[in-house]
C-alpha cells in the first residue's frame, strides 16, 4: 500500500447517478433489491410474452435452451437435471440474472415489477410456491431455495491434493492396458475439411 | 493387443533413423535414385517475383495452413452465441498460442466497443468510486506476464468416456498469451482501500460490459496478488473477441473468472454468487452435494502431437512426441510421458524451464518400431503434484463435475499411424 498512498490523480469520481445504472448486483439476503413486487400469475404473462420462446410455457425449456424447473431431487442421479428450483442455492441469483442478462438478446428491458413476477413465476413453476404467491422486496428474505444447502468450499486440497503428491511410479506400473472406451465409436466429433495438399 | 515398444537406447534411435527411408512413403529417404524435379527444375518462385510490402498490411496465414483454425462443436450448446469453440492445440507448437485462433468463450456474443466509449468504474468499500477512460488506463505503471487462460469446462465433455476425437476439441479450451496491462492492486489502491477496512475478508465483484455480463467474485488477496487489468496481448490489441480493449487475467485460475470487457469492480464485504458461481462453474459430486469456488486449474497435460488429428505419415524411425504441460498452482517442473498406457514412464524434455500459471512445451524424441502405442503424459508442478487419472478424478468425485476435469488422456496410436481418444484399463 504504502507505493501507491499518494495515488496518480488518474480517473475521476463516479456520481451517484452512475453507480446506481451499473450497479444492479444483488447480494444473497437481498441487498440491492429494488422497490416493487409480482404475483404468480403476472409472471405467467410476462414469461409467456418474454421467456416462454426458449424457456417454454412451464420453465421446462425448449429444445437445448436451459430448463428452468424441474429436476427435484434428480441431482445424485446419473444424469441430473440442475435447475433454480433443484439446484440454485439463492433466490438472489435468479433476480439479478434474469434483471440483468435476459431476455436473451434483449437484456436490461424489464422493470423490476416484472422481475419479480417472472421470479415468483420460475418459483411457482418448480412447485415451490402457491399460485397466489407475491414476491416482493419485503417477501424476499423470508424465501429459501432447496439446495441453499447444497454447496461446499473448494476442498481439493485436503480431498485431492494430499493423494495425488510425490514422487510417481515409473515402471511396471500396472500389470495389463485394455481399452476400456472409444471417441470413434461415438462418433461425435466434426468432420475436418483438410486443407492439406498430400 | 500388441506388445509396448521397448524404451529407446542411444543406438536404437540412429539406427532407427539410418533405416526410415526404407520402409516409409513419406519424405526423409536416405538415398533418392531419380533427381528430384524440385531441384533439378528451376521453379517459378525461383525466377518470378512475390508479393511486394503492400500487399498485405495484416497478415493472415498462408493458405495452405488453413485447417489450422478454431473450430466449434454444435451439438454442445443450444446456439453459437452462449458457446465456445477450440484452440488447434494440435498443430501448434512453442507456448504463445496466436490470437487468431486463439479460443472464443462467451455468453452473449463477441461485443464491438470502442476505446472511445469504454469505461471502467471502481465503487463499493472505497474511498473514491471512480471512472477511469481507455486512455487513464495507459498512464498507469504497467507489467508484462504471459498466462494460461483454461475455461473451466475444457476436458469437460470426456467425464463420462472418451467423446471427441482430437486434441483440439477435447483440450483446445485454453490459450496462452503475454499480457501487458495495471495490476489489479494499482487501480484498487488509485481509489482507497482504508474504507474497506480489514481486507482478508473483503472481496471484489467483476463485471463485464456484454449482455451477459459475467460477473464474478475474487477474494481480496488475489485481487491484491497478481490480477492484471490487461489491454495488450501477444503485442497488440487484445482482439474484439477476447475482451477489446480491456479485460481481467486471473493467472491460474478458471477462465470464467477472466472477465472480458471489463466495466466494474466493486469491493464487496461478501460474494455476490452471481449465476456464474452458483448455477455455473460449480462442480457436482457423487452425493449430489457441489463444490462451489472451485477457482484455480490444476495441473494438467496433454500429448498433442501424435494425437489424432495429428497421425504419424512418416513411418517407423525418429518421432517427435510433444505437447503441452500447465499448472494453476504454479510452474511444471516435469512431464512424464508414457507409450505403453502408464505401464512405464520416461521423463520429456521441457522445452525451456516451466513459468508459473503459463504452458510448458515438453518433447520426447524417440524411435518409433511401427506398433501400436497408447500415448499418455503426466505433468507434476511445483507444489509436488501429480496430473491425476480419470479413474483417480472419478473416484473423488463421480461422474457429473463438468468442470475441472485435469486427467492424464490416452492416445491409440495404430500401425498406420493414426491416433484415437481412447480410455485404457
Amino acid at each position: 500500500t504504502p507505493a501507491f498512498a499518494e495515488g496518480f490523480g488518474l480517473g475521476r469520481t463516479a456520481l451517484p447517478e452512475e453507480i446506481a445504472a451499473w450497479d444492479i448486483d444483488i447480494r444473497p439476503d437481498g441487498t440491492g433489491l429494488p422497490e416493487g413486487s409480482g404475483d404468480v400469475w403476472t409472471g405467467e404473462e410476462v414469461f409467456a410474452d418474454q421467456c416462454a420462446a426458449c424457456h417454454g410455457d412451464f420453465a421446462e425449456g425448449v429444445d437445448n435452451w436451459p430448463k428452468l424447473a424441474g429436476g427435484a431431487d434428480t441431482l445424485a442421479d446419473e444424469d441430473p437435471l440442475k435447475t433454480v428450483g433443484s439446484y440454485w442455492p439463492y433466490l438472489s441469483t435468479t433476480w439479478d440474472y434474469v434483471n440483468r442478462s435476459m431476455p436473451f438478446g434483449n437484456a436490461q428491458s424489464l422493470e423490476p415489477d416484472d422481475v419479480y413476477a417472472i421470479v415468483a413465476y420460475i418459483l411457482y413453476s418448480n412447485d415451490l410456491v402457491d399460485d397466489d404467491f407475491v414476491l416482493s422486496k419485503e417477501t424476499f428474505a423470508a424465501f429459501e431455495m432447496p439446495n441453499a444447502g447444497g454447496f461446499f468450499v473448494d476442498d481439493r486440497m485436503e480431498t485431492e491434493f494430499t493423494k495425488w503428491v510425490g514422487e510417481p511410479c515409473m515402471e511396471n506400473c500396472k500389470d495389463s492396458v485394455e481399452i476400456t472406451m472409444r471417441a470413434a465409436v461415438l462418433d461425435v466429433t466434426p468432420e475436418e475439411e483438410t486443407t492439406e495438399d498430400t | 493387443m500388441s506388445k509396448p515398444s521397448k524404451g529407446t537406447s542411444r543406438r536404437g534411435f540412429l539406427r532407427g533413423a539410418a533405416a526410415a527411408g526404407a520402409g516409409a512413403v513419406a519424405a526423409g529417404a536416405a538415398k533418392a535414385n531419380t533427381p528430384d524435379p524440385l531441384i533439378t527444375e528451376v521453379q517459378s518462385w525461383a525466377s518470378g517475383l512475390g508479393d511486394g510490402v503492400d500487399a498485405t498490411p495484416y497478415g493472415m496465414p498462408i493458405e495452405f495452413e488453413g485447417d489450422v483454425v478454431r473450430r466449434n462443436v454444435e451439438w454442445l450448446t443450444a446456439d453459437t452465441i452462449s458457446s465456445i469453440n477450440f484452440t488447434p492445440i494440435h498443430a501448434l507448437d512453442g507456448t504463445i498460442t496466436p490470437q487468431g485462433c486463439a479460443f472464443e468463450r462467451h455468453h452473449s456474443g463477441a461485443i464491438e466497443l470502442r476505446k472511445q466509449d469504454y469505461r471502467l468504474m471502481i465503487n463499493g468499500l472505497v474511498d473514491r468510486p471512480l471512472i477511469f477512460s481507455y486512455d487513464d488506463l495507459e498512464r498507469f505503471p504497467r507489467e508484462n506476464h504471459v498466462y494460461f487462460c483454461e475455461c473451466a469446462a475444457n476436458t469437460g465433455m470426456e467425464w463420462a468416456g472418451a467423446q471427441l476425437n482430437g486434441a483440439q476439441f477435447t483440450h483446445g479450451m485454453i490459450h496462452n498469451m503475454e499480457y501487458t496491462g495495471v495490476p489489479l492492486r494499482t487501480l484498487l489502491e488509485e481509489a482507497g482501500l482504508d474504507t474497506a477496512g480489514d481486507l482478508s475478508d473483503k472481496w471484489v465483484y467483476v463485471e463485464g460490459a456484454d449482455a451477459s455480463s459475467n460477473g464474478r467474485s475474487i477474494p481480496m488477496e488475489k485481487a491484491l496478488d497478481d490480477c492484471l487489468i490487461a489491454f495488450k496481448a501477444n503485442g497488440e490489441a487484445l482482439r474484439k473477441e477476447h475482451g477489446y480493449p480491456v479485460r481481467l487475467v486471473v493467472p491460474g485460475w478458471e477462465g470464467n473468472m477472466w472477465v472480458k470487457w471489463i466495466r466494474r469492480i466493486e469491493v464487496m464485504d461478501g460474494p455476490v454468487e452471481s449465476r456464474e458461481e452458483t448455477s455455473k462453474y460449480t462442480d457436482v459430486m457423487e452425493d449430489g452435494t457441489a463444490r462451489k469456488w472451485t477457482w484455480a486449474m490444476d495441473a494438467k497435460s496433454v500429448v498433442t502431437s501424435p494425437s489424432p488429428q495429428a497421425p504419424i505419415k512418416h513411418g517407423k524411425g525418429p518421432l517427435v512426441i510433444t505437447g503441452l504441460a500447465w499448472s494453476g498452482r504454479g510452474a511444471i517442473t516435469r512431464v512424464d510421458v508414457s507409450k505403453d498406457g502408464g505401464k512405464t514412464w520416461e521423463t520429456a524434455r521441457l522445452a525451456k524451464p516451466g513459468e508459473k500459471m503459463a504452458l510448458t512445451r515438453f518433447y520426447l524424441d524417440t524411435d518409433w518400431d511401427g506398433e501400436e502405442m497408447f500415448l499418455q503424459s503426466r505433468a507434476m508442478d511445483e507444489t509436488g503434484y501429480v496430473q491425476p487419472t480419470k479413474a483417480q478424478l472419478r473416484e473423488v468425485r463421480g461422474l457429473n463435475s463438468i468442470y475441472h476435469n485435469n486427467c492424464i488422456q490416452t492416445w491409440w496410436v495404430r500401425p498406420d499411424g493414426e491416433a484415437e481418444n481412447v480410455e485404457v484399463s
